[in-house]
């Protein structure tokens, strides 16, 4: 650590342009999750902790918590497995494989909402080519998005479409940046592929590894747009994860006091998952990485 | 023989991952020659020997009155992710790279407290901010604007700078930093001179990253903005309004999506390289 009297030149440009842009929302969502604000009656009043007393009591909110820990655990583990298989069988050969590569990153570039419009399309249970191609090998039409178990694996097979290819880039990226001399080493030793990639790729991929969960927990958490395009949360409330629960409430409702109250307890739970989680991981990965 | 069986199942796996990934975009592309008569008769894949082409997806695209206007939303588009993306990278790396080399202290909150603020930004779902910001840009005047939609990017997307750069700051020795220093640079000549030429992929990759949130966002787009401005991924789910015409939807679909694959060529060429180079060294 350098000490310099100007440190504040780096720091404070960024820092303070945030605070301002996201300190009114942040104060107002605080004090809204207070207030009976909705549509009848939009105004500041105070009525104490009987928002919060209702989300504790909202069935809907804790199913709707249930389902987003079920969507982030599938796709999260799913797409790390995948991207990591995928990452390792396309780093070395830099000049061979190039077409591969490119397309595997290219559906993290899609617009969700709009790739999610064109899955829908091919969900349609007699329109769709899922299913069309479902029947060629014999096997029986799925009712993807109308019964609640399929209309979940379709929310989680689109989100693994899409952004497999994002964990890819970043392991991919990561293996691209390990030094050789492990590896020349383990060469020499005569190890073969799977004690290479045991004992020195996956130890040496633990930080970058620990940042991608983490990253992809998140963004994985705020899954939405796919929820609104592929399902509207239905049939029922069986693809209802928060994020979309809390947009039910605020933009369709207009029960904003509420709907704040929901955002704050969501964004508690979150960030005491999140702890918890990173914890976890470092202590799991790095005891492992530290040989 | 074992190398064979291994590249079977290599080529396997990349080819079956491939169908995958391709097949959105192919379907999307045959579903754009198609018109309501193909659509309604089942799923169909390749033109002239499945069904019929029409050209009815496209020539909507370029029709001034009664098609979909789709220029204009690229231009806004293009214009707010680019500006967003590079304040955003400016600002986030200066931050990252002041968390990284000093110590910040306020009160009982250090560095880490400061990184996690930062980070904690992301956690928020955009749908917790809609209305307080809808009421911050109302208060403003900022409301329908590619100014006030910029402003709401760089809080999305600065945080995202300040978490990968910190890590690829702290992955860079100081010693790089105190040789500088000894030699008469000031903190800033050090970053700029020594420092940020180090850390090009890092930067690469995460505007890049930023680039694509900016682009992909619907939500904000959708809540901030309604008649002067229009973003791409906005009037193109405005096409998903009355009846759901496939054919245009999937063109513009494409259309959306299309500068993203150079980019991915690009940045998979920047990435290999950059890896050629190490292999030198």
């Amino acid at each position: 650590m350098i000490q310099s009297r100007y440190k504040y030149l780096f720091l404070f440009p960024g820092l303070f342009t945030l605070i301002a842009i996201i300190i009114f929302p942040l104060v107002f969502t605080f004090r809204l999750s207070f207030s009976s604000w909705d549509v009848v009656q939009p105004t500041l009043d105070f009525i104490g902790f009987d928002n919060y007393v209702r989300v504790f009591n909202d069935t809907r909110f804790w199913e709707s918590l249930g389902t987003l820990g079920t969507v982030v655990f599938s796709v999260v583990s799913l797409e790390y497995v995948i991207g990591f298989a995928l990452a390792l069988l396309l780093w070395q050969d830099i000049e061979k494989n190039r077409f591969f590569r490119v397309l595997f990153i290219i559906p993290m570039m899609a617009t969700p909402v709009i790739i999610s419009v064109v899955w829908r399309t091919m969900f349609h249970e007699t329109l769709g080519p899922i299913n069309d191609l479902l029947s060629m090998i014999h096997l029986p039409a799925v009712p993807w998005l109308s019964k609640p178990t399929s209309a979940l694996i379709a929310v989680i097979l689109v989100d693994i479409w899409q952004w497999t290819s994002f964990v890819f880039i970043l392991l991919l990226a990561g293996l691209l940046s390990l030094p050789h001399e492990p590896y020349e080493a383990a060469a020499m030793d005569g190890a073969n592929r799977f004690q290479i990639f045991w004992h020195i790729t996956f130890p040496m991929m633990a930080p970058i590894t620990i940042g991608i969960l983490i990253i992809r927990i998140i963004e994985a958490s705020k899954i939405m747009e796919t929820v609104y395009v592929l399902t509207s949360g239905g049939p029922g409330t069986s693809t209802e994860t928060s994020a979309y629960y809390i947009f039910i409430r605020s933009l369709r409702e207009f029960q904003i006091g509420y709907s704040s109250a929901m955002s704050i307890v969501y964004l508690l739970m979150m960030i005491l998952a999140l702890t918890l989680i990173a914890k976890g991981l470092t202590k799991g990965l790095v005891s492992k990485g530290g040989i | 023989m074992r190398i064979l069986v291994y590249r079977g199942i290599k080529y396997l796996v990349l080819i079956l991952w491939s169908a995958f990934v391709a097949g959105p975009f192919l379907w999307a592309l045959s579903t754009s020659f198609k018109n309501d008569a193909a659509v309604v008769s089942g799923a169909t894949y390749i033109p002239f020997v499945d069904f019929e082409p029409s050209l009815e997806g496209w020539e909507v695209l370029f029709k001034a009155t009664e098609g979909v206007n789709i220029f204009g939303p690229y231009v806004s588009s293009l214009v707010v992710t680019l500006v967003s993306s590079l304040v955003s990278l400016a600002l986030g790396t200066f931050a990252a790279y002041g968390l990284s080399r000093f110590t910040f202290r306020a009160g009982p909150l250090g560095n880490t407290d400061i990184t996690f603020f930062f980070i904690s930004q992301r956690i928020i779902t955009p749908v917790v901010l809609a209305i307080p910001y809808f009421l911050l840009l109302k208060m403003f005047r900022l409301l329908d604007t590619h100014v006030g939609l910029i402003i709401i990017y760089i809080a999305m997307l600065m945080p995202i700078v300040v978490w990968i750069m910190v890590d690829f700051f702290n992955n860079i020795s100081t010693e790089l930093d105190e040789a500088a220093l000894i030699d008469g640079c000031t903190p800033v000549e050090a970053f700029y001179k020594i420092i940020l030429p180090e850390c090009v992929p890092g930067l690469v990759v995460t505007g890049l990253l930023c680039f694509i949130f900016a682009w992909n966002d619907f939500f904000f787009a959708f809540t901030l903005t309604f008649a002067d401005t229009q973003l791409l991924p906005v009037s193109i789910v405005a096409l998903n309004s009355s009846k759901v015409p496939w054919w245009s939807l999937s063109s513009s679909s494409l259309i959306a999506i299309l500068p993203l694959v150079f980019l991915a060529i690009w940045l998979e060429r920047y990435l290999t390289r950059g890896a050629l180079l190490g292999a030198l060294k």
